[in-house]
């Protein structure tokens, strides 16, 4: 459970990438996140209130895209998987070690509202 | 109002990544083939790693170990006994070791003189997943008194493994534990992997463990 770590390096992250836009404010985060990524999105979203408070975050709302295993079977190509309890091609039934897709924990975006920096620079 | 969408796509762990990226070309360029062992807490990693660490002594190995705990250098004190240097990184409350407590403790430590560096990690089955220390190899360890669906219990952990050991194989018999039943699911959860079978008390399946280090040491550090 390092959740609360993960929102402050989204925290520093997105705040750094704000700062380009002056007075900006962000109205929307949104990440990507994989289903082996270690993540509790309900864990995120319960800390998201507090740990942006007093930041430029402060308001702005965290959209969470999870994103299923992808593995690589040799027969039938790149497959998605339903969960992590097994990693058999869903097709063919065979164990696959060649992981695609899952690990993700990135952040894909932000919205940011700059009506506030064309006043403030006015 | 004005809005913009900003794309930025970046790792939430960057940080921790672009650190990891930096340890691992130092370990690449010392030659030190380097390990994270992860298990729950109890599993027997030092014990494991003790037996591991005074075997490559013996071998003529130069060893070393940085181990992780909320409190307290017991394991350190304990390890030291195999005559290998260690270093006790207690991480007073925080669940993972990241790759910017391994650089601050390997301060002063110059990694061409060892051959194999051994990081024992917090014991947790959650968050030293997503934590990259810039090893080689990440060693799950799972014990025959926690039940045979732990891997499936943890597959975030088991699946990001190189390596997995089952520890305490010595009591398997008078706790029931289903071996086919373990490898199956390890499997399962990270097909292909390789599966020690071993216990530090008795010294079981050790030789095949050392010789898979030395083959891996051999490969990867070429």
């Amino acid at each position: 459970m390092h959740e609360l770590s993960i929102v402050a390096s989204i925290v520093d992250t997105v705040t750094e990438s704000a700062a380009a836009y002056e007075g900006a404010r962000v109205l929307e985060v949104r990440l990507r996140v994989g289903a082996l990524a270690s993540v509790v999105v309900e864990s995120l979203e319960f800390c998201w209130g507090i740990a942006t408070e007093g930041t430029p975050l402060a308001g702005a709302k965290l959209v969470v895209k999870t994103l299923p295993v992808v593995m690589h079977c040799a027969t039938c190509g790149d497959v998605e998987l339903e969960g992590v309890q097994s990693f058999r091609c869903p097709t063919c039934g065979v164990l696959c070690g060649d992981l695609r897709q899952g690990r993700e924990l990135e952040i894909e975006s932000i919205e940011i509202d700059e009506m506030d920096q064309v006043e403030e620079t006015a | 109002m004005t809005t913009r969408i900003v794309e930025l796509r970046r790792g939430i762990l960057k940080k921790n990544d672009e650190l990891a990226a930096g340890l691992r070309d130092r370990y690449t360029g010392a030659g030190v083939l380097v390990l994270n062992l992860v298990s729950s807490p109890g599993t027997g990693k030092t014990a494991f790693l003790e037996r591991t660490l005074t075997e490559l002594r013996k071998r003529g190995a130069r060893v070393a170990a940085l181990v992780g705990d909320l409190e307290t250098d017991n394991d350190a004190r304990r390890l030291a006994s195999s005559g290998a240097p260690v270093r006790q990184i207690n991480t007073h409350g925080i669940c993972h070791l990241d790759a910017e407590m391994i650089t601050k403790h390997l301060d002063g430590w110059e990694l061409a003189d060892l051959d194999y560096l051994f990081i024992e990690n917090v014991g947790n089955l959650v968050c030293p997943s997503s934590y990259d220390l810039g090893e080689k190899i990440r060693v799950a360890l799972l014990s025959v008194t926690e039940g045979e669906d732990k891997p499936l219990k943890y597959p975030t952990l088991f699946n990001s493994a190189d390596a997995a050991v089952i520890t305490k194989m010595d009591i398997a018999e008078p706790c029931g534990f289903d071996r086919e039943l373990a490898l199956r699911n390890i499997n399962e959860i990270r097909p292909g992997i390789r599966i020690f079978e071993t216990s530090a008390k008795t010294g079981a399946g050790m030789e095949e463990w050392l010789e898979y280090l030395a083959e891996e040491r051999a490969e990867r550090t070429r």
